[in-house]
């Protein structure tokens, strides 16, 4: 289908095209609610983009969804649609705050290894299962991928309220990592060398994500496993007959991008909140999705997503804040229709554009 | 336990597997004609959302039904044109419209009423209130059958009944009718279908749009039946306990009543008793929320009966050229 398209039309044209749709439908609905939407807009690039402090939060946000996306990215390439990046990343915020929380450790740079490990850990273990009832029985990846995620949420309240609670606290939340576990901010980063910007919560994870972005980008297409995964995903049939196990890349694929939600918890537990606190996911592990989507699942487009996303949450509080009648949820509006328009009606944009290609080229020859 | 708690525990059951029925069935129709539906949370929302909002502002339940419905089938015609015309991914789309329905839904919500996102509180013939069927007070004299009678089969607001009698209908369509030999056909083998001359097309809009329809009222129940208007998010998961239902249920009509029955009984046990003991045991009330979602993996990982979705679902028909 897209070998009949030209390479910057399948890559740059179409999702342009459909991301000006998911937002002119969005510039309706904020036409309908009464408001002007040059002005939303207007507000929302400069609480976003405007101060280093907007910039700052921007990214913070961003780097939350690189990993997310690309987890759904990575399971997208091995044909494998994993909607479970919300439960997972709850799991990774487990691994990596049983790790912080494990010893009075004395610098970030000890513990983040192993921060790293316990959240890539526990977040590939909740994608493992989904990943292992598929390819050994059978049964679909969405469908358990989505009770993992209920599961998983189940298990983190019972785990916050009964067993990692500060006792005596009614806050279902753990007690504060010790400090030799805080990832640098990026303003203390940037103070070393003498700049000074706003404190934001953008810390170290965010240059983790760059690292996550270029090594996916590494697995994906410079490896040998990354191109199986690309063969299986491509084509079930032709990769087994090519020698390639099915049941060892779909654990493999599904381990790899439950590990990458996971990562997120460096980002937002490790990173900012110090501590782990309920429902820290709040529906980044969703977002990823849109991410993955929007980017198609290339690294580059993840990260461009991103910042696309990172600019919608925090220009979006700013948004709530200025213009009251445009609460918060019109981001979840916008999410909705970026996955809409970008992934289930791709179509709308894709197959009007493959006849006009294909007319033109028959006009050429 | 006595004779009243298991009344009263049962009863509420039936209350919480109504909603769970209603969206289940409608899943049932839109995955037998091959239309993959994760999307019917959205569409229990929006109608929830609508359902409230016009009851309140009309004062008559049935005119939020009616609204509620229509908001439902509107996604249902949404989820329609990606999976079924553009031959989209129906999963995509599922997520899609349950972000829509979730986004919107608050959004309008706060814009409308200026109530965090709820909608005004209804009363009188805003609401489904519970129908006394006759004699109740003759009949509630007599011993273990009158209470019964008075408390469990009585005294439940009418979708109660209709989700109820939906499960024969459902049975009865997909299996004693043309229609539904078709609709389920072409979820097996549309290309027979096709063959045949019946048009795989309309066939399964048919089923995406009555899905809509029962999505709608399920959504419906909840902010004009079992509470008193919309809360933000009041679906809270139910959408994909039906489906876990259909699933548990092997796509069949019967079993997703016993299924819903049985999720209903888990929630109205965990809402009653915070936490179980069986003996020296504590159970937490997160297990007994988890549990639908736990059960249903097990019976997907083929543990009990292997659970196999209609042959064709999930995939787009595309004619032979």
């Amino acid at each position: 289908m897209s070998s009949q398209l030209p390479r910057w039309v399948d890559l740059g044209l179409i999702p342009v095209i459909n991301l000006v749709l998911a937002f002119l439908v969005a510039g309706l609905v904020v036409v309908f609610i009464g408001e002007d939407p040059i002005q939303a807009v207007r507000i929302l690039i400069s609480g976003s983009l405007g101060s280093s402090y907007g910039i700052g939060f921007t990214l913070y946000y961003a780097t939350t969804f690189v990993f997310t996306g690309l987890s759904v990215a990575i399971a997208f390439h091995a044909g494998l649609f994993n909607i479970g990046g919300e439960g997972q990343a709850a799991l990774g915020g487990i691994g990596a705050t049983l790790v912080c929380l494990a010893f009075n450790w004395p610098h970030w740079l000890i513990a983040l290894p192993f921060a790293i490990l316990g959240a890539c850990l526990f977040g590939g273990a909740w994608a493992f299962i989904p990943g292992y009832l598929q390819a050994k029985r059978g049964s679909h990846v969405v469908i358990t991928t989505i009770m993992f995620n209920f599961i998983g949420s189940a298990l983190v309240v019972y785990l916050l309220v009964n067993v990692l609670k500060v006792p005596g606290s009614m806050a279902p939340e753990t007690r504060n990592f010790a400090e030799g576990t805080f990832l640098p901010f990026v303003h203390e980063m940037l103070a070393v060398v003498g700049i000074t910007v706003s404190k934001t919560p953008m810390n170290f994870a965010s240059i983790l994500a760059l690292a996550a972005a270029f090594l996916t980008w590494m697995l994906i297409w410079r490896t040998r496993l990354g191109y199986e995964m690309r063969a299986f995903g491509f084509s079930e049939p032709a990769a087994v007959y090519g020698g390639i196990d099915p049941v060892r890349i779909t654990i493999i694929a599904m381990l790899l991008s439950g590990a990458m939600a996971g990562m997120m918890a460096l980002n937002v537990v490790m990173g900012f909140q110090h501590r782990l606190v309920l429902d820290y996911v709040g529906g980044a592990g969703f977002v990823g999705i849109a991410v993955s989507l929007m980017g198609r699942s290339h690294p580059v487009g993840v990260l461009l997503a991103s910042v696309l996303f990172g600019i919608l949450y925090q220009g979006g509080a700013e948004l709530a804040f200025e213009m009251p009648n445009i609460s918060r949820e019109m981001i979840v509006v916008i999410q909705a229709l970026v996955i809409l328009f970008t992934g289930a009606l791709e179509n709308l944009v894709r197959a009007p554009m493959a006849r006009l290609f294909a007319r033109r080229r028959v006009e050429a020859a | 336990m006595d004779l009243d708690i298991a009344i009263q525990l049962m009863g509420s059951s039936l209350r919480l597997a109504t909603p769970l029925l209603l969206a289940c069935l409608a899943g049932l129709f839109s995955e037998r004609a091959g239309i993959f539906d994760i999307g019917l949370e959205g569409k229990m929302l929006a109608a929830a959302f609508t359902a409230g909002a016009f009851a309140a502002v009309s004062g008559s339940a049935w005119i939020g039904l009616l609204a509620g419905i229509a908001a439902s089938m509107v996604l249902a015609l949404l989820h329609g044109l990606a999976s079924i015309t553009l031959k989209g991914n129906q999963l995509i789309s599922g997520v899609a419209i349950n972000f829509l329905a979730s986004g919107l839904t608050a959004l309008i919500g706060q814009n409308w009423f200026h109530q965090g996102g709820q909608t005004p509180q209804l009363s009188g013939s805003g609401r489904f209130l519970g129908v006394q069927w006759p004699l109740t007070e003759t009949i509630g004299q007599i011993p273990v059958i009158g209470p019964v009678y008075q408390n469990l089969i009585s005294g439940h607001n009418i979708l109660v009944y209709l989700a109820l009698l939906t499960v024969p209908a459902t049975w009865w369509v997909l299996f004693r009718t043309r229609f539904g030999l078709r609709l389920r056909a072409v979820g097996e083998n549309p290309g027979a279908v096709d063959t045949a001359g019946v048009s795989v097309v309309r066939q399964r809009y048919a089923a995406v749009l009555i899905c809509g329809l029962l999505c709608g009222v399920a959504g419906a129940y909840l902010s004009t039946g079992m509470s008193a208007g919309f809360v933000r998010e009041m679906t809270a998961g139910k959408g994909f306990i039906a489906l876990a239902a259909l699933i548990f249920a092997k796509w069949r009509p019967w079993p997703a009543l016993w299924a819903c029955l049985l999720f209903g009984f888990l929630e109205a046990v965990g809402i009653r008793y915070q936490g179980i003991s069986i003996g020296s045991l504590q159970v937490p009330v997160q297990f007994m929320q988890a549990l639908p979602y736990i059960l249903t993996v097990v019976i997907l990982a083929g543990f009990g009966g292997k659970a196999i979705p209609p042959r064709a679902g999930g995939r787009p028909y595309v004619k032979e050229r």
